[in-house]
């Protein structure tokens, strides 16, 4: 095994499993923290496929701000406990059946596609660095770019209106 | 690195991510598998991303700007999810201060 291998089996051993302990932590602060792991791992992935860019913002934006955000509104509710005990069992069964027989399918119907034989290139490529993402990102992509900024302007107004007392 | 592995390790955790949202009741760790499954469709997008720079390079086109809206794809979806967080935590703290709980149970007064 070269040292590509390993490392995407690591990292997504690590995804994986992060992801598995957020969703079934009892403390929702856990769940949080598990979540920042499994954000990690997948910058991890993006720097395998030298997306350098996106790794950088992915640590920023999703583990550095979101994770804040939800960490902070956490600590305001003192939402510790799920009520009388978490779900109940056959809505745990019912929902883990039912992801469990989605991926079943789209498996099965992804894994004798056309893309069996094609590989994504590892460690390499000029695409995901920054100079080729901002050249395209201030030419032919600089409406939608400056329409995000209207959007996060709406969207602070928003939070403010709806998170202000009456 | 075959597309395929990337295929189904996004399959994988966006599957657990809905099983989350099925599952749990607390609306702050619903809204965390969102962020899952969206951090999923992002991983993918990269992996085809780089797939069609590969095709692009066999090819014979060097200099290719191929699998670049990929990435901007992702670049604006962690746009549009920081937006989103931002409103819907709003939403779950005045839903907090309204009901005193965060248990989605609580919203079935939507129905009557």
């Amino acid at each position: 095994m070269s040292i590509v291998q390993i490392l995407f089996w690591v990292l997504a051993a690590m995804a994986l499993f992060s992801a598995l302990m957020v969703i079934t932590s009892k403390n929702p602060v856990y769940s949080v923290l598990w979540l920042i792991v499994t954000f990690f791992a997948i910058s991890g992935h993006y720097i395998l496929l030298n997306a350098q860019f996106l790794a950088v913002v992915n640590i920023i934006v999703y583990a550095g701000a979101i994770m804040v955000l939800f960490l902070f509104v956490i600590m305001l509710m003192n939402a510790r406990q799920e009520g009388a005990g978490g779900s109940k069992r056959w809505i745990t069964l019912a929902g883990t059946v039912s992801g469990g027989i989605f991926l079943l399918v789209l498996v099965a119907a992804l894994k004798d596609s056309e893309l069996k034989t094609r590989t994504a290139m590892v460690m390499d490529g000029q695409v995901g660095l920054i100079k080729v993402l901002g050249n395209e990102l201030f030419t032919r992509y600089v409406v939608p770019f400056e329409i995000s900024s209207i959007l996060f302007l709406s969207a602070m107004v928003g939070a403010v209106v709806i998170g202000k007392k009456e | 690195m075959p597309i395929n592995y990337y295929l189904f390790l996004s399959l994988a955790l966006f599957t657990i991510g809905m099983v989350g949202v099925l599952t749990r009741r607390n609306a702050i760790i619903i809204f965390m598998c969102i962020e899952l499954m969206l951090n999923a469709v992002n991983l993918l997008l990269v992996a085809f991303s780089k797939m069609h720079y590969q095709a692009a390079l066999e090819a014979g086109q060097l200099a290719t700007q191929a699998g670049v809206e990929g990435q901007l794809f992702v670049f604006f979806i962690m746009v549009v999810a920081a937006a989103e967080v931002s409103v819907g935590l709003a939403i779950i703290v005045m839903m907090y201060r309204n009901v005193h709980s965060v248990d989605i149970n609580f919203l079935n007064r939507l129905k009557h």
